[in-house]
Formats: C-alpha cells, sequence, structure tokens
C-alpha cells in the first residue's frame, strides 16, 4: 500500500531506470525537486522532452544532430576534409576527437561494435553505409579509430577485411603508453606495440 | 560468492567482459582454484588504467581479489599468458570467442574444476599457437562435455545397447549418442551420422590430443562432425549459441 502519492512514486521509478541511481538516489533526486522552485522541474521536464524530439541522426555518418537537419555540422563543413573518415564507436568518441581540435576530417559512427559473445554482428552496425561511403570514391583514408578492446579489433580487422579490394589507406590509431602511465604496470600487449611503433628522437 | 576469505588469490582465465557503471567493467573469469567467479574491475575503462591490459577477455592473468559487497573486486592483475595472435585474426577471434562461450555456458558458479581450467588454458594456447582450428575445437568439445558428465555414447546404441557396427548410423542429442539403424529408424529426433563421421568422432573422443590431430579428415566429413556436435552441444544447452553465427557472418562476407 503505498503512502505517498503517485506522483512522487512515478518519478521515483522514472529514475530508477536510469543507469547507476538506485532506489535511495531515485528518492533523493524526487525530494529534491519536491522541495526545490517550480522553475528547475519545468527546465528539466522540457530539456528532457526536447532531448527526443530535437535530435536524430546524420545521414551521412550518424553522429547525432539536430531534429530535420539531414547532415550533420561536420559533414556540411566545407572546412572539413571528406576524404578522410575517422571510424568511431559511439558518438562520444566524437566529442573527445574533437576536443583534442586536432584533427580535421569527417566521422563515421558505428553506435556499437562487434561482440562474438553477445551475438553482435555486423549487420548490427552501421557498417554498411560506410563501405558505401567509401565506395563513392572521394574517400582517400579510412581511420580505425575503435577502442583498443578485443571487441574493437575485431570491429576494425573486419572493416578492414571488407575494404581490403578498395584502394583507400586503411590505418588504426596508435597504441602504445599513455601519458602518465608507468611503464612497471604495462601490459605485454601495450609494450609490445610501443615498441614496434616507436619514434626517432630529434627528426 | 563462494569462500569466506576476504581476499583471493587466484589464476584466472577472463571469459567476457561488460561495461558497469562509470569506467568500470564486470568481468566473468574461470579461475583454476574456484571456478566460475565473477569480478568487478574498477576504472579499467580510463585510458590510464593500470590492470586494463591484463583484463582483456581470452587473457590467462594472476589476480588479487577482494571481497565487496556483493562481488569480488579486482585489486591486481598481471598477465601470464597474453594469448597474443588470438586478436590479430578475425577467424581467431571468433575461435577463442567459442571455446569461451561454450565454457561460460555450460557453467555456473559452483567451486573449481581443475582439469576443465587446464582444458581452457591449453586449448586457448593451441588456437594462439596456430594449430588447425577443426581439430582444436572438435577435441575442446568433446573433453569439455566429458569432464561436465555429458559424455556422448559413441560405441554402443543407446536404444538397444548393442555393439556399434561399421555402417550409417543415427544420431539422438536426446538419447545421449549414437542409435543402431534398426532403432535410429524410429526415433524421429536422431539424425542419420555417415560411418565415417562417427569414426573420427570416436578417434577424438578415446585418444589423445596429438593422435587426433594426425587424422586426415575430408571436408565433408569435417562439416558433418561439427554439425552433429552442434546439435548436440545445443540441446543441452537449450539456447543457441552466439559465436557459430558470427563466425559465419564473418566467414561468408570475406570478399576474395
Amino acid at each position: 500500500m503505498p503512502i505517498l502519492p503517485d506522483a512522487v512514486q512515478n518519478l521515483t521509478l522514472a529514475f530508477e531506470r536510469l543507469p547507476g541511481i538506485g532506489p535511495k538516489t531515485a528518492s533523493r533526486l524526487t525530494f529534491y525537486l519536491l522541495r526545490a522552485p517550480e522553475e528547475i522541474s519545468r527546465s528539466l521536464a522540457e530539456a528532457l522532452l526536447a532531448l527526443k524530439s530535437d535530435t536524430g541522426l546524420c545521414q551521412v555518418c550518424f553522429n547525432i544532430t539536430r531534429a530535420g537537419q539531414e547532415v550533420c555540422d561536420i559533414c556540411a563543413s566545407p572546412q572539413r576534409d571528406e576524404g578522410v573518415i575517422c571510424v568511431v564507436e559511439e558518438p562520444l568518441d566524437v566529442l573527445a576527437l574533437e576536443r583534442t581540435a586536432g584533427y580535421f576530417g569527417r566521422y563515421h559512427v558505428l553506435h556499437g561494435v562487434l561482440s562474438p559473445i553477445e551475438g553482435i554482428g555486423p549487420d548490427d552496425l552501421k557498417i554498411k553505409p560506410l563501405l558505401e561511403r567509401v565506395k563513392s570514391g572521394k574517400v582517400r583514408e579510412v581511420i580505425l579509430a575503435t577502442n583498443p578492446s578485443m571487441e574493437g579489433d575485431a570491429t576494425a580487422l573486419y572493416i578492414q577485411q571488407q575494404l581490403a579490394n578498395s584502394k583507400v589507406r586503411i590505418t588504426r590509431l596508435a597504441r602504445g603508453l599513455p601519458v602518465g602511465g608507468d611503464l612497471e604496470y604495462a601490459d605485454q600487449n601495450t609494450l609490445l606495440r610501443a615498441l614496434a611503433g616507436r619514434q626517432e628522437l630529434g627528426s | 560468492m563462494p569462500s569466506s576469505e576476504r581476499t583471493l588469490r587466484v589464476e584466472a582465465i577472463v571469459l567476457r567482459h561488460n561495461d558497469w557503471g562509470e569506467a568500470d567493467r564486470l568481468l566473468t573469469l574461470y579461475t583454476r582454484e574456484e571456478g566460475k567467479l565473477r569480478a568487478i574491475a574498477k576504472g579499467v575503462r580510463r585510458l590510464r588504467s593500470r590492470k586494463a591490459g591484463h583484463l582483456e577477455p581470452f587473457t590467462r592473468v594472476k589476480l588479487m581479489l577482494a571481497r565487496g559487497r556483493d562481488l569480488w573486486i579486482v585489486t591486481q592483475a598481471e598477465t601470464l599468458a597474453a594469448y597474443l595472435s588470438l586478436r590479430d585474426d578475425l577467424e581467431r577471434i571468433a575461435h577463442a570467442s567459442y571455446v569461451v562461450e561454450l565454457l561460460d555456458r555450460f557453467t555456473y558458479e559452483e567451486g573449481g574444476n581443475r582439469a576443465l581450467f587446464d582444458l581452457l588454458a591449453v586449448t586457448l594456447q593451441r588456437l594462439n599457437e596456430g594449430h588447425p582450428s577443426f581439430t582444436v575445437l572438435r577435441y575442446y568439445e568433446l573433453r569439455l562435455l566429458d569432464l561436465l558428465g555429458f559424455r556422448p555414447e559413441l560405441f554402443r546404441c543407446v536404444g538397444c545397447g548393442e555393439e556399434i557396427q561399421p555402417v550409417d548410423q543415427f544420431f539422438s542429442p536426446l538419447l545421449g549418442g549414437v542409435l543402431c539403424p534398426r532403432c535410429g529408424g524410429q526415433d524421429t529426433s536422431a539424425r542419420p551420422v555417415s560411418v565415417n563421421a562417427l569414426r573420427f568422432l570416436r578417434h577424438f573422443q578415446r585418444s589423445s590430443y596429438a593422435e587426433a590431430g594426425r587424422a586426415v579428415i575430408p571436408l565433408p566429413v569435417q562439416q558433418e562432425m561439427e554439425t552433429r556436435m552442434q546439435d548436440y552441444l545445443t540441446y543441452y544447452l537449450e539456447r543457441g549459441l552466439n559465436t557459430p553465427g558470427f563466425l559465419r557472418a564473418v566467414r561468408r562476407r570475406n570478399p576474395d
């Protein structure tokens, strides 16, 4: 028998469905909003509704874009080199690469990675549109920037296999020691690759 | 969580990892000492994690675990064998995933099985060294079934108990083995199995790995053996496996 009104109960349950939020956090958030000025819950509610209705996927690179906009700002920008495509797992990876301010090509978001054990195959990702983009002929280089994990490697290998007959250059982000890391804790895989990819100093 | 210790030192093979919370991963491990365990690896999705590189799937690793509230937490990790070449070829990734998925699906968190751990380790090592995948995988399937108590009967008819004669027979996952032509004809769940496929399955079941590896098996017979084993395994798992489909998808689309 619920002691609290449905409105309180419903919001608590809604919060609980979010990742990382348990029943305690959910009710704390609910009671905070209950006591806070109406303005806060109103703007939160509006922002939540807009999240779905005002966004869509870019029809070229599948990054998240504003609703009704066919092509995202990066794909539409003449300043970005359309001959280079950087392939990433998630839209958040695009943000990370953009923050470097050192990449001037375009992107392709796969929305996931291949995972043999979880049963995620090539058809579950945006791989086919990527292959078509490359076939269109303007692309010179495909940079595979999937995560350095077993699944990320499998995805990169699969795309490489599919593009093997095309003339484009296929590269993978370098793997090595992170800034501020400690050799003592490096695993063999990382160290071996860091050794293989060592670079001449002072050139 | 078995064992009442606060900390646990184990040798483990990482079966799978799933993202967990902000930057953590939930690992499914098969340990030499305690069998299957699940443990949280904190912060391993951060680039500067000291543990991440040691905790990828298929890695054999020495671990220190601490008792958390509901799950073990990984405090230290050191690679014993990285099986690196399992990761740089798509088919090998698929084969290793198959090995791991089978073990994961057939076991529970139920205590240690040293022989099973050793089988897993040696199978991954064989794949890593580039042994022919057919021999490695069929041998693994039959040994795994032995160790788990699902050994198929390949020498006597599971219907009438008569010794199997060297002619084409039937194979019934439901009854757990071969049926002679007389019994098999009446059983609708049974599939035909050729005298050759049966001969090599029996050879794999009672021979050492080295002996099994010396057998020269024609391709159609290999395919038949694989199909019969798949039937048998999926019957006992009560649900299809993910990795065989993945392997087919990857093979089919080889653009050559």
